[in-house]
């Protein structure tokens, strides 16, 4: 699936999590200018593993803790926002609350 | 004797082992382990902050809360072995299990933050999620005359998720009436990306917001309280300076859970979400806030699964299949202030709603929007909490969320869930 094809929500995740790959994710980092690393990498398969295990996608410290990366490093892989760019490069659903 | 043990006796634990304690025959004992002597309604620490609550209508003794067939050992959990079917407790001997039900809730942990617990806390740094915190508030707010009054959750999952923002609404109510609103700026800072994060919310309830002059920082985790500069940092160095700041901290499940084999990373035991069986164990649920759920951590949740648990126990009991029949559904009264509320009724598939209910068509509470009536239904809530919640009687609500009532077609025009 490429860019064009892709079909996003009204705030840019993923409407169709089985559209994801890594290819894609690759694409969608370098629209944010990241170049994903083996870093970055480890705290999306984290992020996107505790999704699917739980049906919500996890705060940072839960990232951090299961990713063994500190909160730090977390901002400094992902600037601007990294609940929201993990959370869209790794194609799961918006961190939100119940309203 | 056959035993099933349920740890803690919160709003879950209790109204679980009242349920199971009806439908058990003598021959098995219903036991909770809870060390505390009292039972605490959490949803009045809200009002308790502002004045409008007292201690003694909040807390009762927790003996009259069990009440007569369900054995209470007065003791605190240390570990639970799943292998040998045992709970180790502090200072008393080992308690044995047939099944056991982990029902042990979510605390609030201010000492996961850098500077929280320091100089201010409790002096111009407040949380209202514990009895001590919301009268130290109280206080605190009697004090304040105005400046910065800050409230920030500093990471989800948090109990009871809209609590943070009916304390903003209310502050609005209570500084108007000391008549020193226009002295105060209310700030709101989340880690999320809005006040509201659901497309609906947003577009219908945004006005609230506006209407009540309250600024909202987004996507800010803090990292740091600076009791010093009276500023919360985030791990991004912004810097949100308050006179006066309410904090949701972080919230863990209970302590026996960490690093545990039945906790995960902030001790919250992984789920079955339908069948609310825990993962990987044998002969364990887990109910309420001590859940991973992506439901919400509040007490019509506990109420709802309590219902639903207990036919998969006496299922469980019987040998037969666990049946995957929880959805998540949660009910809750929103406060606005100025003597309204709003009702809001979802689960894990279906976003909050416009209709009635709890009768299609009819209500009489009205769905997603403000109203009197809602606000004195929150405040009768108190006495059915007491009276049939907690003790397990009928309360005519379904336990899984009804879409009939419901303007499905809100959604759809904004392509929500």
């Amino acid at each position: 699936m490429s860019l064009e094809d892709l079909q996003t929500d009204a705030e840019g995740y993923l409407a169709n999590r089985d559209d994801w790959s890594e290819e894609l994710a690759n694409e969608l980092a370098a629209q944010m200018s990241i170049q994903l690393s083996d870093e970055h990498w480890k705290v999306l398969n984290t992020a996107r593993a505790i999704e699917g295990e739980s049906g919500s996608s996890p705060g940072l410290r839960k990232i951090s803790k299961r990713s063994e990366t500190p909160i730090k490093t977390i901002y400094k892989l992902f600037p601007d926002g990294p609940a929201k760019l993990i959370a869209k490069i790794a194609g799961i659903p918006k961190p939100k609350s119940c309203l | 004797m056959k035993t099933i043990l349920i740890l803690g006796a919160g709003t879950a634990g209790t109204a679980i082992a009242h349920k199971l304690r009806r439908r058990l025959l003598n021959d098995w004992d219903v036991a909770v382990v809870d060390p505390s002597s009292t039972h605490l309604y959490q949803p009045g620490l809200l009002f308790l902050s502002f004045g409008d609550e007292t201690e003694e209508r909040i807390v009762r003794e927790r003996g009259s809360t069990l009440g007569k067939g369900i054995t209470w050992h007065r003791e605190t959990v240390k570990a639970v072995d799943t292998a040998s079917r045992r709970v180790e407790l502090e200072g008393a001997d080992a308690l044995s299990y047939d099944f056991l039900i982990i029902a042990s809730g979510t605390e609030i942990r201010p000492d996961m933050i850098d500077g929280m617990l320091g100089e201010g806390w409790r002096k111009n740094v407040f949380d209202f999620y514990t009895l001590q915190g919301a009268k130290a508030l109280q206080e605190g707010l009697a004090k304040f005359e105005g400046g910065r009054l800050v409230i920030n959750i500093v990471e989800m999952p948090i109990k009871c998720p809209v609590a943070p923002l009916e304390f903003a609404f209310l502050a609005d109510d209570y500084l108007t009436k000391r008549g020193i609103r226009d002295k105060t700026e209310l700030v709101y800072a989340t880690p999320l990306d809005g006040a509201f994060t659901k497309p609906l919310a947003s577009k219908t309830l945004g006005y609230l917001l506006e209407e009540k002059g309250i600024q909202v920082e987004t996507e800010f985790m803090t990292g740091e309280v600076d009791s010093e500069k009276n500023v919360i940092r985030s791990y991004d160095e912004r810097e949100v300076p308050y006179d006066l700041l309410v904090t949701i901290p972080p919230h863990m499940g209970a302590s026996f859970l960490e690093d545990s084999e039945l906790g995960d990373e902030l001790a919250f035991v992984p789920t079955d979400p339908h069948t609310l069986a825990a993962k990987n164990v044998e002969r364990v649920f887990c109910i309420g806030d001590a859940t991973d759920l992506p439901s919400s951590k509040a007490g019509s949740v506990a109420h709802f699964q309590a219902d639903l648990m207990t036919e998969n126990i006496l299922g469980a009991i019987e040998g037969k299949e666990l049946e995957p029949s929880f959805d998540g559904h949660s009910n809750c009264f929103v406060e606005t202030g100025h003597g309204k509320a709003m009702l809001i009724d979802f689960n894990y598939e279906t976003e909050p709603l416009p209709g009635q209910f709890p009768i299609p068509g009819i209500g009489p509470l009205p769905l997603l929007k403000e109203c009197r009536r809602n606000h004195w239904a929150k405040l009768m809530f108190r006495h059915v909490y007491w009276h049939a919640l907690l003790p397990a009687r009928p309360i005519p609500i379904s336990p899984t969320m009804s879409l009939a009532g419901k303007k499905l077609s809100a959604a759809a025009e904004l392509g929500g869930e």
